[in-house]
């Protein structure tokens, strides 16, 4: 069965989409991704969805689920990489994705876990 | 069928044509700055020509195949003139006075039998309005291309994105905000974000005559929008009565970074960035 691969930066976990997301795919993301953020003791998950050319509800949903699952592991989790277009299409479809955390490409992304560590840190 | 009218264009071909500019020149008068002479005539015998073999075909219908020819003629002939600013009154009466030209003609000819006159009058009449009104038709679909690609020009130039600084865009939205233009807009500023790798955008609404439910919930659309490929937002320049209506219509805009001036907005941008300004 194919699996999306998880990378580990540090305490940062990478997961690049790049194929079309169906239910059990998802599904296997959520669980391989939970139990690595517990096992890595990951504070940071990035999801770089570059490749993604078409974003339906359905991932939508599925992006907000993650985040909330890492939130709940004290995890960081931000959406990188979005195409122009595909953000026209979520907005027009009313899904605005709140309270997932978004940056322009990987390397801002890590700086914004970054930054947040350094916050969570210093409380 | 119409066999008394295409005799007659046939065989008077010369004192028709002669009738013909009289009357054009009569009726165009003061115009006659924007179209030669030689110009007009060289329309009007090619119309001639053309008719003529149009109604040797027999048919009086001018959708049938027989009169593409002839309105192919005519089509060119009234955009040509929609774009040399003529009315379409004037660019009608290229047609219409022929009529006056072939009734004239026909009533010469028929003077004998007022029966077949008043019939023949009528198919010359009816035959002619088809074409006059075509020419119209073509006149306002022409005139309509010019409009539409003016607007395409305006939606266009009225878009600009700016870098004022390393990854912080300046949007100034001039004009009214509609659904088609905050389509290019968000398109744009996107686009744009991509490219400069910006995390920050000051949209300014100075230039926006009015702010309904709409065009706020346009705004909110982009910022939205913006906000998923990671850059922030901040919407500059409302002026007061744009925020008295915004408050009065129940517009939130708790969830996005406002600012009363460009200047304000590009300070905080700059605080966000962690750059500070100094004199020298």
């Amino acid at each position: 069965m194919e699996r999306i691969p998880i990378l580990r930066i540090g305490r940062v976990l990478l997961v690049t989409i790049q194929v079309d997301m169906h239910d059990r795919l998802a599904m296997s993301l959520q669980d391989d991704l939970t139990a690595r953020i517990v096992s890595d003791q990951a504070a940071g998950v990035l999801i770089d969805i570059s490749a993604l050319d078409i974003v339906d509800s359905f991932i939508g949903r599925m992006l907000g689920n993650i985040a909330s699952m890492a939130r709940i592991l004290d995890a960081e989790t931000v959406v990188v990489g979005m195409q122009p277009s595909v953000a026209i299409t979520l907005v027009e479809l009313g899904l605005s994705l709140p309270g997932i955390r978004t940056a322009l490409n990987v390397d801002r992304g890590m700086d914004l876990l970054r930054v947040s560590e350094d916050q969570g840190e210093q409380k | 069928m119409s066999s008394i009218i295409s005799e007659i264009v046939d065989k008077n071909q010369h004192q028709l044509l002669e009738a013909w500019m009289h009357f054009q020149r009569e009726k165009l008068g003061n115009r006659q700055d924007r179209i030669s002479d030689a110009q007009l005539r060289a329309n009007s015998e090619q119309f001639l020509a053309s008719l003529r073999t149009s109604l040797n075909s027999g048919s009086t219908n001018i959708s049938t195949p027989e009169w593409a020819r002839t309105r192919e003629l005519l089509g060119d002939l009234s955009s040509q003139r929609a774009t040399q600013g003529f009315s379409p009154t004037e660019t009608a009466t290229f047609v219409f006075s022929f009529k006056q030209a072939l009734l004239a003609a026909l009533q010469a000819r028929l003077a004998k039998d007022p029966e077949a006159l008043v019939q023949e009058s009528y198919k010359a009449d009816e035959l002619l309005d088809q074409l006059g009104l075509y020419t119209t038709e073509v006149y306002q679909k022409s005139r309509e291309q010019v409009i539409n690609r003016q607007q395409q020009e305006m939606m266009e130039l009225s878009t600009p994105v700016v870098e004022l600084w390393e990854g912080i865009l300046a949007l100034p939205l001039i004009g009214t905000l509609d659904s088609n233009r905050t389509q290019i807009v968000m398109q744009n500023l996107l686009e744009a974000i991509v490219r400069d790798g910006a995390d920050l955008a000051i949209i300014d609404i100075t230039g926006v005559p009015t702010v309904d439910t709409l065009v706020a919930q346009h705004l909110l659309k982009t910022v939205a929008a913006a906000r998923l490929m990671g850059a922030d937002c901040i919407i500059s320049g409302i002026r007061p009565q744009i925020a008295q209506t915004i408050i009065h219509l129940g517009v939130d805009l708790s969830g996005v970074l406002t600012k009363a001036t460009l200047v304000e907005a590009f300070r905080l941008a700059l605080k966000k960035k962690s750059l500070t300004i100094t004199k020298a």
